[in-house]
């Protein structure tokens, strides 16, 4: 029996909430079934999106990536790449929606803070006081070669430089004074005098001297996601975020993540339930448990085919391994041990080669694993995946709500743009049978609908240091 | 541009600056809303669908800083402005026929990040997208971003830099890259996918601002219209930048609205590829109230400053300069005074008139802004390049 005490004042809601996590790279998204449309179209966003407020989902998620992946020193070629940029796409949602959360990822290495702060106040308004923020932190010099700045940032500085413009921007979004503007056209002046406060930063990385352009939305500032997961990342959320976006979805490692949380929350003085988890996930659903499994297995070989399978390999070998057979073994050569992270993305940096191969043909030879199903066992997040027949899933995730261990789930479908479907049509309605899921939208704004207090105004003299 | 016939008259565009409460500082003390109505998406929605029922074929979205509330000069007037880019996307959708040209500053803002929303409010428009190229010559918005301040050239440098590497992230992707082929495991064919390489001409050790470089691919497919059309004030970029093709259409001032038909000739013979767009700031009669009058009205509040030229009077009257200057003009791009006001008057009568007149071109659902500036759909550079490299191996 799981061990559900979390401790430190923490009280579960009892409540679960759905985000969508519309993923524009990756394998993640099946787009060699003859159901699977556009990934760019307007049309596609807008179908998930809609169905997505349907089944009272709180947010609509957009990831972000600032340069292409590659392989083997060209773009990689084989999963769903090519994707709009985030604000953007929310901005045109936003007219064609009316409740649902619109949550965009911005990393905080690449942008400037005022531009960036200015942006999302705008989508805030624009939306109705449905705007998020997913904080993440990029810094590899790879994706610095497409900006002004280069790869500037040291890893080691990357959450103290993160900590710094979250401030500021929440300072830029707290600059105007409530009730500033004039209530009437026979007003004097359409602001009062002195009600919007200037910004000034000054820090080791950047200087912003600003004066904000915008008032504070329904729901007064941006609400703030944040995904990262090292000791930093954590102490980082549990000082400056609303809400993680974790990638802990598997109940007792969910429940570690909480207990995890809630102590640092706490340890930040804050309140021991004020930051909210939603794990990324994938449901793969069906009427029964075997046709849901079937289902499974259909989704995975979609995913990953046997050029994915070599693929993958060949990033961490930083080398050709076409003449291995995706259904053998894992190759015995030795990867090309140079560093060369500055080429393969993110997701091989700061890996060791040598090493992780060595690990890896131990693993499969262990559990008697080809390449595809090694391939297949590491990248289709069986950690985050759930299989089964829609009561079977509610059962399992009204066992979160008791427990406490996630206030809600961050869903990536595998189809776009049909696959929220069967999650708004048959799961959405077990959850709320069993009275863990909401029956309508708490309010018009994402902080209302998440349930988070009201923003306390940041107090003008912080000076923080970067 | 639309010369079928010798015998039709030349047609013409209407472009609508949407920002604010119009184009007169004190323009929110004649709106026919609050002052707190402004900033937000109802606001953006009503306008944006108001100059399309109107028949204007394009919406351009004002965008950068505004005079500080607490500051004593103009602090009287509307301090705040949403994102124009999001302005445009956020219309985009609700839209379906009016082009949506946000201003976009090039000096301090990241040329990636440009390029990358520019072809996604393409893609949300389903191809009504176009960028108004601005370089901002304010200390404040160096101040802002923590840069040295740019000025004299080095504004035409960074934004023909700026636009240079939009459109070679553009065509970065050639428009086929997507393949979804089943049989060979690919989504995309990467021969279709380019490095950019772009360098900027800002030499690393000037006063205008340290130079860069941009690798690319883009991060999104080309947008629908393989390239956006780029509008620039005239005067913003040299010779050479205009030759070089930076722009595909140039916003002409003249200090009274007689001298515009002058200016527009003369900026065709300056880009004679590039289409002429020709800048009025408008006041009309208004039930009952004469257009001196109102703009005495809102002067004695706030003065109004505009290096435009300006048209105070009737509708009958704009309707006959609108008609000469689109002799020489492809379009004019109309700045009210104040929007709720002065809209009505140019839906009601102006616009009527000169469509009945076949001054007007007739908006078509579902084509592009290239469409309408009858710019073909280019191909990209970098898949000439490859046709050219392939077939010069071939022999
Ligand atoms: C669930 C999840 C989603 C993420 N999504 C993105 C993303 O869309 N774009 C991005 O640049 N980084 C993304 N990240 C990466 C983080 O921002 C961060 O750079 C990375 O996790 C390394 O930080 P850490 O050492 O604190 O974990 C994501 C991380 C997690 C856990």
């Amino acid at each position: 029996m799981t061990d559900t005490h979390i401790g430190n004042g923490f009280v579960p809601s009892g409540q679960l909430q759905l985000g969508v996590f519309f993923q524009g790279v990756n394998s993640g998204t099946v787009w060699k079934s003859a159901e699977s449309g556009s990934q760019t179209d307007f049309e596609s966003f807008r179908r998930i999106a809609q169905t997505a407020e349907r089944g009272l989902f709180a947010a609509f998620f957009l990831g972000e990536g600032l340069r292409l992946r590659e392989h083997l020193g060209r773009p990689h070629a084989l999963d769903v790449a090519g994707r709009p940029d985030a604000q953007t796409m929310l901005a045109a949602l936003a007219s064609v929606t009316s409740s649902i959360g619109l949550v965009a990822t911005q990393n905080t290495t690449y942008n400037d803070p005022a531009d960036l702060a200015h942006r999302l106040a705008s989508l805030d308004l624009l939306s109705g006081g449905r705007a998020a923020w997913n904080v993440v932190t990029t810094d590899n010099a790879w994706t610095g070669a497409n900006f002004r700045r280069g790869g500037y940032l040291d890893h080691a500085d990357r959450y103290v430089h993160a900590e710094a413009f979250v401030t500021t921007a929440k300072r830029i979004w707290d600059s105007w004074a409530d009730g500033a503007i004039a209530s009437s056209p026979a007003a004097a002046a359409w602001a009062a005098p002195g009600s919007a406060r200037p910004v000034h930063h000054e820090g080791k990385h950047y200087t912003v001297d600003y004066v904000p352009r915008l008032p504070r939305s329904a729901q007064y500032r941006p609400v703030l996601f944040q995904a990262g997961d090292s000791p930093e990342g954590r102490d980082f959320a549990a000082r400056q975020a609303d809400v993680i976006f974790s990638a802990h979805p598997k109940l007792d490692d969910a429940l570690g993540f909480r207990r995890d949380i809630v102590q640092r929350t706490v340890n930040a003085g804050r309140g021991a339930n004020d930051v909210k988890i939603m794990p990324a996930s994938e449901f793969i659903l069906a009427a029964t448990p075997e046709e849901a499994l079937e289902k499974k297995n259909w989704v995975r070989s979609l995913q990953i085919g046997p050029e994915q399978a070599v693929a993958y390999l060949e990033q961490f070998w930083g080398r050709e391994l076409q003449e291995f057979d995706p259904d053998g073994p894992l190759p015995e050569i030795d990867p090309v041990v140079e560093e060369t992270s500055e080429t393969r993305g993110s997701g091989f940096h700061g890996a060791k080669a040598k090493q992780l191969a060595d690990q890896w043909r131990a693993e499969a030879k262990d559990k008697g694993l080809s390449i595809r199903q090694f391939v297949s066992a590491r990248t289709s997040r069986g950690d985050s995946s759930f299989t089964g027949s829609y009561t079977e899933v509610a059962d399992r995730l009204a066992e979160y709500a008791r427990t406490g261990a996630v206030d809600g789930f961050n869903i990536s479908p595998w189809l776009i743009p049909t696959g929220l479907d069967d999650i708004v049509n048959h799961l959405v309605p077990e959850l709320q049978e069993r009275g863990v899921y909401p029956t309508g939208y708490a309010g018009s704004t994402l902080r209302e609908n998440l349930g988070l207090a009201t923003p306390v105004r940041q107090p003008d003299s912080v000076g923080v240091e970067v | 541009m639309n010369t079928t016939s010798t015998n039709a008259p030349r047609q013409g565009f209407l472009a609508l600056e949407l920002d604010g409460d119009g184009a007169h500082p004190a323009a929110w003390r004649k709106a026919r809303h609050t002052p707190a109505e402004l900033l937000d998406g109802t606001r953006v929605r009503a306008t944006v669908l108001a100059a399309e029922s109107a028949g204007f074929h394009v919406a351009t979205f004002a965008d950068g800083s505004l005079p500080a509330a607490s500051s004593d000069a103009g602090g009287r007037d509307i301090p705040g402005r949403l994102n124009a880019l999001q302005r445009a996307a956020f219309a985009g959708p609700v839209t379906g026929s009016i082009v949506l040209v946000p201003e976009v500053d090039t000096v301090y803002t990241e040329p990636f990040h440009i390029s990358t929303q520019l072809a996604s409010l393409d893609y949300v428009s389903g191809g009504r997208a176009g960028w108004l190229v601005a370089a901002s010559d304010k200390v404040a918005d160096a101040a802002a971003v923590g840069r040295s301040h740019v000025s004299g050239e080095g504004l035409g440098r960074e934004a023909a830099d700026s636009v240079e590497v939009s459109r070679r992230l553009w065509d970065s992707w050639e428009d086929d890259a997507v393949i979804r082929d089943v049989a060979t495991g690919r989504y995309i064919d990467v021969d279709q996918l380019h490095y950019v390489d772009f360098e900027s001409t800002v030499d690393f050790e000037s006063a205008a601002g340290a130079g860069y470089s941009v690798k690319g691919p883009s991060i999104i497919p080309r947008p629908l219209q393989g390239q956006l059309p780029v509008l620039v004030p005239a005067g913003l970029l040299n010779a050479d930048q205009l030759s070089a093709g930076a722009a595909d259409a140039l916003l002409v001032s003249a200090p009274t609205p007689e001298l515009l038909a002058g200016e527009a000739a003369e900026a065709r013979a300056a880009a004679p590829g590039a289409a002429i767009i020709a800048e009025l700031d408008v006041v009309l009669d208004s039930r009952g109230q004469s257009a001196a009058g109102r703009l005495a009205e809102l002067d004695a509040y706030t003065p109004w400053q505009s290096s435009r030229a300006r048209f105070v009077g009737s509708a009958a009257e704009l309707t006959g300069l609108l008609a000469s200057v689109l002799e020489t003009a492809d379009g004019v791009r109309l700045h009210p005074a104040v929007l709720d006001v002065d809209l009505e008057e140019l839906a009601q009568l102006v616009l009527p008139a000169l469509r009945r007149r076949g001054l007007l071109a007739t908006p078509q659902p579902g084509s592009t802004f290239r469409d309408l500036l009858g710019l073909q759909r280019p191909a990209s550079r970098y898949a000439a390049a490859t046709i050219s490299a392939s077939s010069a191996a071939d022999h």
